[in-house]
Parts: structure tokens; C-alpha cells; sequence
């Protein structure tokens, strides 16, 4: 049990996916307008990266291992990635059309998201069994979501300042993150 | 031969993905901590993106329209887990530093986003040719923005120590002095207006979700919007050339009035 807080919290906070890993950046600065979308997009991320952790924890160790294949992992992963997204659009589509609403717009955007498979290989990488791989998952996500609320909170209150004309548009947002880069350092010691 | 140097010169400096397009920013920020990095980072990208521009070049005709996306996905995954084998058996401390990014190749818009708006349409030999200049402009942008990071965060350049280590400002070699960097080429793109896809002079502004921002774009969005982008530009051409035709052919008219009038 206390391995398994361990992880999430390392996933979550400690080895954040954007601010350290610097996976998933795209999203992070493109959706991160307004708060509403990005709890929208932090919402997909975490549906998204959950259901792809536990698929390729079982495709990794049900078929890549017994048959020997561990060095086609990174195509293996990307087509049940690829599929996976599809297949929870179309079922959302179908069956949630509430929930539907809410994230699909997002949906197709993660589908070549380095988060995503950078969740997958970090999870074989490091050789965590089924749980611990979920938990991975679940925490990496968690962690993009703070990432991405935060900064779109900041942006928000940062809209109607009066920024000098050479840094507004991306400049100001990319050192806001590295402030914040600056505090989640501050979560290193917590491990 | 001329068409193949223009195809260098426009990867390496027109449309530079690091500078320009700001394309694949995950290793741009993720790997740049030591120069040595950047530059093996940006030439096994080249490599993959050679070799996937002329494979689905030459695929291009086989290659059913409704499955593209995934067969190239497929292609470039074989060719990035190629590369991956090869860094992990001649280069074993390149593989070590480099890690998780380089099956992260896969995902790196730029090979994609070529593919589609390139290797799709042309023949093979210009499209290998494209891929060694975007190649070779990823790897410049990448090696700039490692050395400005070894140099002030590690006091070295390529290894050499230039900075005792008392003057060296170690932020700049962590995750936070990456932002920083980019934040200050982006302010001086700004500022000398250059072309960029940050401050929307590198593409014309739409009315597309983006904005033909590229920095807004991430996989498969990317991929569609290029098309959009491309194709409304070719709308917007055909419309004037269409206004051109239109207004000769109201002259050649307005003169044949004029003739008749004076042959009567």
C-alpha cells in the first residue's frame, strides 16, 4: 500500500509528466485558455491514460513477453493506443452522449500525445506489475491535470495585464510554466 | 539538382521546424541539457525522417487514403524501433541520456506532419531530400538551444568547461531553464518580428480553431489543420486567379464592344 502512494504521488507531483518530463507540452500550452477546457482536456487525459495503461500492461505481458516481442513494444503500443482512442470515442459516441459532449472534442487530440506512451514505456521501463502500472497511469494523468488547471488558472488572471509587447502570446505562458517548474522542484524533497 | 538544394535550404532555414513551425517541442525542451545530446537527439530524428518520407513516398500509390494515418504510423514505429536497436548497440551512452525519448519519436509531429504534407504528394528521391533539410533544421534548432543551455547552466560547451563553476546558474541545465530559454527566443522572435508560428506571420491567420497557430497543435489536429490550411491557401489562389480571368475577359468584351461600334 505504501509503495503504491509512493507512486502516484511520485507520478503525480515528484516526476510531473510536463514540468519535468516535458511530455504531453502541446496540449499543455495550447489548451490551457481557459479553465473550463483544460479540466475538460485534464478530464480525457486521465480516461485516456487509465484505459491505456491497463491495455498495454496486458498486451506487454500476455502476448509481447510469451512470444518475445518486447522490442516491438513501441509499435505495439502505439496501434492499441491509436485503437483504444477510437474505440472509446465511438462508445462515448453511442452510449454517454453527456460525457461525449464533455470530452470529445478532446479525444482525437491525445491520441499521438506523448503523455500517453510515455505513460506506457515508463510503466514497462521501470517494470511495474499490473497495479502498480494503473496506479502509474493514474497518477501521471493526475499530475498533467494539476499542470494544466493551474496554468489556465494563472493565464486567466493574467489575461488583462498589461504585459510588454515583446512577451505577450506564448513567451508569458512559457515562463509562467518555468516558474511553476520552479515550484514543483520543490516536490523533489518529498520522496 | 537545383530542385534538391531548395528542398535543403527550406528545411534548414525557410521553414525551420525548432525556429518556425515550433514543431515537436517535447524533445526540443526535454533532451537540450548537454549539446552532445541535442545533436544525437536531432540526427536520429533525421534518420527516421529520411528513411519514413522515402518509404511512404514511395508508397504513396498503394497506400489506401481512409487507412494512411495508421499505416504511417506503423512505418515510422518500425523505423524509429530500428534506430532505437542501432543507438542501443553502437552508442550505449547516447541511448543511456536520450531514454524514453527516443521511442517518444514515434509521436514527434514533425515526422507525421511531414509525411502528410510532403512525402504524400511527391516523388521519393525530393522526399528523402526534404527530410534531410527539416532533419537537419530540427538538429540545428536543437543544438542552438543546448549549447545557450550547457553554456550558462553547466559552464561548458560540448563538454569543455568555459565557466568556473561559481558563475554557472544551474536552473537554466533543469527542467525549469528550459521554459525559460524558449520563452526568451520566442520574446526575441517577437521582437524582430521574425518568421515564427509563435507570433503568427509564418502562416496566414484563419479562422480555423488554431488560428494556424502551430504552437495550439498537437498529432493528428496538427496533420488536418496543415491540410486545411493548405487547401483553403490553394482556394484563395484559384479565387484570384478566377478574378484575374474574370476581369481580362470583361475587357476583351468591353473592347469587342468598342470595335463593333467602330466597324458600324
Amino acid at each position: 500500500m505504501k509503495e503504491l502512494i509512493l507512486i502516484i504521488v511520485g507520478s503525480a507531483l515528484v516526476n510531473n509528466i510536463i514540468l519535468s518530463q516535458f511530455q504531453g507540452l502541446c496540449p499543455f500550452l495550447g489548451v490551457s485558455k481557459k479553465v473550463d477546457t483544460s479540466l475538460g482536456m485534464g478530464g480525457a487525459v486521465i480516461f485516456v491514460i487509465t484505459l491505456a495503461s491497463i491495455a498495454t500492461n496486458l498486451v506487454y505481458s500476455f502476448v509481447l513477453v510469451p512470444l518475445h516481442l518486447e522490442y516491438l513494444q513501441t509499435i505495439a503500443f502505439i496501434l492499441v493506443i491509436a485503437a483504444l482512442v477510437q474505440f472509446v470515442e465511438m462508445f462515448l459516441k453511442k452510449s454517454m452522449p453527456s460525457l461525449y459532449q464533455a470530452l470529445g472534442v478532446f479525444l482525437p487530440l491525445i491520441t499521438t500525445n506523448c503523455a500517453v506512451l510515455g505513460a506506457a514505456l515508463t510503466n514497462v521501463q521501470k517494470g511495474y506489475n499490473f497495479i502498480f502500472s494503473v496506479a502509474n497511469g493514474v497518477g501521471t494523468a493526475v499530475g498533467f491535470t494539476i499542470a494544466i488547471v493551474l496554468l489556465a488558472s494563472i493565464r486567466e488572471s493574467i489575461e488583462d495585464n498589461d504585459i510588454p509587447y515583446n512577451f505577450q502570446g506564448s513567451p508569458i505562458v512559457l515562463i509562467t510554466s518555468g516558474l511553476m517548474a520552479i515550484a514543483f522542484l520543490g516536490f523533489s524533497g518529498l520522496i | 539538382m537545383n530542385k534538391y538544394i531548395e528542398r535543403l535550404y527550406n528545411g534548414i532555414i525557410k521553414e525551420n521546424p525548432t525556429f518556425v513551425l515550433m514543431l515537436g517541442m517535447c524533445p526540443t525542451l526535454a533532451v537540450t541539457t548537454t549539446a552532445i545530446n541535442g545533436i544525437g537527439m536531432g540526427l536520429s530524428t533525421t534518420a527516421v525522417l529520411v528513411f519514413s518520407n522515402l518509404i511512404i513516398s514511395a508508397l504513396r500509390k498503394i497506400i489506401p487514403d481512409r487507412v494512411r494515418i495508421p499505416a504511417y504510423i506503423v512505418i515510422v514505429a518500425s523505423l524509429v524501433t530500428i534506430v532505437q536497436l542501432l543507438l542501443q548497440a553502437y552508442v550505449p551512452s547516447l541511448y543511456e541520456s536520450l531514454g524514453i525519448y527516443i521511442p517518444l519519436i514515434v509521436v514527434n509531429c514533425i515526422i507525421l506532419g511531414r509525411a502528410e504534407a510532403y512525402a504524400a504528394k511527391n516523388g521519393p528521391v525530393e522526399s528523402a531530400f526534404d527530410g534531410i533539410g527539416m532533419g537537419l533544421g530540427f538538429t540545428v534548432g536543437l543544438t542552438c538551444i543546448a549549447v545557450v543551455r550547457e553554456l550558462i547552466g553547466g559552464g561548458a560547451i560540448f563538454g569543455m568547461e568555459v565557466i568556473p563553476e561559481d558563475f554557472r546558474v544551474t536552473i537554466f541545465g533543469l527542467a525549469p531553464g528550459a521554459f525559460f530559454v524558449l520563452a526568451i527566443l520566442t520574446a526575441l522572435q517577437n521582437k524582430f518580428k521574425a518568421p515564427s508560428a509563435t507570433n503568427g506571420s509564418a502562416a496566414p491567420q484563419s479562422k480555423l480553431a488554431c488560428g494556424g497557430n502551430c504552437m495550439n497543435c498537437t498529432g493528428s489536429a496538427c496533420m488536418s489543420n496543415h491540410t486545411t490550411l493548405e487547401t483553403l491557401r490553394l482556394q484563395a489562389q484559384e479565387e484570384a486567379l478566377a478574378a484575374k480571368k474574370a476581369a481580362l475577359a470583361k475587357k476583351e468584351a468591353e473592347l469587342k464592344a468598342k470595335m463593333d461600334k467602330k466597324d458600324e
